[in-house]
């Protein structure tokens, strides 16, 4: 079975041979109320767990009260296409251009060069410079554009570089992407999106290895997804295309080569609902964008050590899917949150304290948190690796957790 | 100095305005900062006793249109016959009802504001009128204006009913941000006005996204119709802002049809422009960037008609943005709020006396475009306007608890799903304002 995640200090720890189809499985959905979602349903991602040992009272867990659809089955793993996460962004957001006339990309070096991290190859040479604008280097300025563009009938996507240089662009995010709807009285729609890759890479150095969803949480009207896999971030770029609120789609830098086979059918996703990728008993690990990897990864070695771990990539930063997250509290009783964001004030603070404000009585153990430590993310690799969290530590939390 | 980045056209030799009648201001360029003591650049000390000369405009010769300019007449330099007039009597009415309403709306405003009908921050135009008349005026009902905090006659002057912009300072739900914006705030998809903004600069952006929209229009969905240009409205303060360079670069690089209209009062709340800036000139900054940069004695009406017409006409052709920098005076505080006490009595009084109210009117009546009564009757009907605007705007309901939520996403379900599984905008509370997002 494919390795997930080839340890520390791999330059691209995702490279081809790291296929993340094994066997999916599709549990029905909840009725979903989005019009967008008519298809998409909630994958439930079987990891290694082949090598489930112990958990007595397991059946095998992982067979469900299926809803395949359109002849999913294990057999039909050839379907769909093969890609990598930058192609599916890519691909999601020409299917959107080819759909909409109106929806444009800006950003620097997002035409000619094709975008740095080529989620926009290609476009340019396809819809024109000005569908596919190159802006010249003034976030703030060319944020704001977009939100005028926004306001006036386009459906603009600004890509920052990195997810960092938004914060340049803070003012236009803060005072007027998520408040002019409401200033307004409701007369103007922001249908933006701002994407861009984030989080700790390898080695890049303090500033470009930052985490703004923390910083972005309190916008009032904006809405946050961060996506971890190709299908979703095809279907999650798709989504906050079409919505007619204003969207962040947190991309990571270390995610961009994760290959994946997706359907060849046009499919949404929710921008509200979170992501089943294991289902489980004893715990509840709720995750988002890299750290997935890094808790699946753990739950490799949890199950092998006879624990039973239901992992959740939330997805939906702002607002978070407390139905989901709920379910499973009640069931599994135990909460566990492995983030990258900073421990002050990051997502997992957020989310612990929505899940104490409306679980708190279906909770047998304090929620733990493991985020990033609070420090400038350091060059050096080796210090670099102690300020994110790693499996191991994630393994010894959920021990402790379930003792 | 060449300019191989694009091919466009050096910008013609606009008609600039000098801002002394004596020498030009190249040739002494520290003329405005030492007046004798070699005190710190721009002490208050230097400005209060040794003021600063008048920013008095000269007409150079190349600005001589066939038509007078309000101050010509009125010295009785020339007098031209009719037939030459810069404006029609319609217009001239017309001008003339719009730069009244503006004036006697700002004054029901501070007397509401002293009443305790409004709160909060509240910036006033008493004396820009022209600025604002004399563009606004010429644009069509789809074309964009983007303001800043001091927005109220924009709003007025671009269609905004003075009942909605009323009761929007009220607070009331009939406001035409339903309550919700407040003074600095003002929108209005019908007539596009797109803000009110309260931080300086963060309006530029926005206008120059509009303006892109309306090139994309015409380029990329190729509506032939689509020639809307956009005014963005801004102060001599916020020329030191980053957004307004970042602008005034995009806005020439792609040639987009925007119009960037400084209302430069040389104050920025307490922070005289000449203080704040290294080189105050900022019709100067315009070609720095590739486009057109054109000084204009914002008390001026027809003078401000007259540059606007050119700038918008160049926006529309597709030919690229104008730089105008309007000198323009406010009679009042910066805000409600402010003591004014910095000021020099004398620049206020020598301002007062080029009120462009009493300009344009001494300039029809001149010219005998109208008489004493017809300006009278219009004084009336805006007078009429008011007293029925801060009617409606009393009886206005005030905006109810259910309100509260409403406008937060254009989409409710960005709310989320809340622990129940069910969308929280579906949630019963949620309409009427209570429930727990």
């Amino acid at each position: 079975m494919a390795t997930l995640f080839q340890g520390v200090g791999a330059v691209t720890p995702f490279s081809a041979s790291s296929s993340l189809d094994s066997n999916k499985l599709l549990l029905p959905s909840r009725k979903s109320l989005s019009i967008s979602d008519s298809r998409g349903s909630i994958f439930v991602y079987r990891s290694d767990a082949l090598n489930l040992k112990a958990a007595t009272r397991k059946q095998d867990l992982l067979i469900p009260n299926a809803v395949a659809t359109k002849g999913e089955t294990s057999t039909s793993a050839k379907s769909g296409h093969e890609l990598l996460l930058f192609e599916a962004l890519r691909e999601g957001l020409e299917e959107e251009m080819e759909r909409d006339p109106r929806v444009c990309v800006m950003g620097e070096d997002v035409g000619h060069y094709g975008g740095s991290y080529k989620v926009t190859k290609g476009l340019a040479e396809k819809y024109g410079d000005l569908r596919v604008l190159d802006t010249p280097i003034a976030e703030n300025s060319f944020t704001g554009m977009g939100i005028g563009a926004a306001m006036t009938g386009l459906r603009p996507i600004v890509e920052g570089m990195n997810m960092g240089f938004l914060l340049l662009a803070f003012n236009q995010i803060s005072n007027n992407c998520g408040m002019l709807h409401y200033t307004s009285g409701g007369q103007f729609t922001i249908p933006i999106v701002i994407r861009g890759p984030g989080g700790v890479g390898r080695q890049l150095g303090a500033e470009h290895s930052q985490r703004l969803e923390s910083y972005f949480q309190s916008i009032p009207g904006i809405q946050m997804v961060a996506c971890s896999t190709p299908y979703n971030a095809k279907g999650l770029m798709k989504a906050a295309i079409r919505s007619e609120n204003p969207v962040i789609l947190f991309e990571h830098v270390l995610l961009y080569n994760l290959k994946e086979r997706i359907p060849d059918e046009e499919y949404v996703l929710s921008l509200e609902e979170a992501e089943m990728v294991r289902p489980g008993e004893h715990v509840t690990i709720l995750t988002y964008s890299r750290m997935r990897y890094h808790v699946m990864q753990a739950a490799k070695t949890l199950v092998n050590k006879g624990y039973d771990p239901e992992v959740i990539d939330i997805r939906s930063l702002k607002p978070f899917d407390l139905y989901t997250i709920g379910c499973s509290v009640k069931k599994t009783h135990r909460v566990l949150i492995v983030e990258e964001c900073m421990r002050t004030g990051g997502i997992g603070a957020s989310l612990t304290a929505a899940i104490t404000e409306n679980f708190h009585d279906y909770l047998d153990a304090p929620i733990v948190c493991l985020s990033s430590q609070d420090v400038p993310t350091p060059y050096a690799g080796t210090l670099e690796e102690w300020t994110v969290v790693q499996p191991a530590q994630i393994v010894s939390a959920v021990e402790q957790l379930c003792q | 100095m060449s300019f191989s980045a694009t091919n466009f056209a050096q910008p013609r030799p606009v008609p600039v305005g000098i801002r002394s009648n004596e020498k030009s201001l190249s040739s002494d360029p520290f003329r405005f900062r030492f007046r004798g003591s070699p005190s710190f650049l721009g002490s208050p000390h230097s400005l209060r006793f040794n003021p600063t000369p008048p920013l008095k405009l000269a007409i150079p010769h190349s600005r001589r249109s066939p038509a007078a300019a309000v101050t010509d007449v009125s010295n009785g330099k020339m007098v031209k016959s009719s037939a030459n007039m810069l404006i029609t009597k319609e217009e001239g009415l017309e001008l003339y009802e719009d730069m009244i309403l503006g004036r006697f709306f700002e004054d029901m405003c501070a007397q509401m504001y002293y009443r305790g009908k409004m709160f909060g921050f509240v910036h006033l135009y008493n004396g820009q009128e022209a600025v604002s008349t004399g563009f606004i005026k010429l644009l069509k009902k789809e074309d964009t204006v983007v303001s800043t905090y001091r927005d109220h006659v924009h709003a007025l002057s671009k269609g905004v009913p003075a009942r909605a912009v009323m009761s929007e300072l009220f607070g009331k739900a009939t406001g035409c941000c339903r309550g919700q914006g407040g003074s600095m705030h003002m929108f209005s998809k019908e007539h596009n006005l797109i803000g009110g903004f309260a931080f300086i600069g963060e309006g530029i952006p926005v206008a120059t996204g509009a303006a892109f929209s309306s090139k994309y229009r015409r380029e990329v969905l190729k509506e032939a119709s689509a020639d809307h240009v956009t005014l963005a409205f801004f102060g001599d303060g916020t020329c030191n802002n980053g957004q307004f360079y970042e602008c005034l670069n995009m806005a020439a690089l792609w040639k987009l049809p925007i119009i960037f209209v400084v209302e430069n009062n040389l104050w920025a709340i307490g922070m005289s422009h000449l203080r704040a800036t290294s080189d105050p000139e900022i019709w100067k900054k315009g070609p720095a960037f590739g486009m057109a940069g054109v000084h204009v004695d914002g008390m001026d009406v027809l003078k401000v008609r007259e540059v606007a017409k050119e700038a918008i006409e160049r926006a529309r052709r597709g030919d690229g943005p104008t730089l105008v920098e309007c000198e323009t005076y406010r009679f009042r505080g910066h805000s409600l709020a402010d003591p004014d006490e910095l000021r020099d009595p004398a620049e206020k009084a020598r301002y007062a006396a080029r009120d462009p109210i009493s300009a344009l009117k001494k300039y029809m009546i001149e010219n005998k475009l109208a008489n004493e009564q017809e300006l009278k009757s219009i004084e009336k009907k805006i007078d009429e306007v008011l007293d029925d605007a801060v009617e409606y705007s009393d009886e206005s309901p005030l905006p109810p608890r259910s309100q509260l939520l409403e406008n937060v996403f254009a989409d409710p379900k960005g709310f989320g799903i809340g622990p129940d599984g069910k969308y929280r905008c579906e949630d019963p509370k949620f309409t009427q304002g209570t429930a727990h997002v």
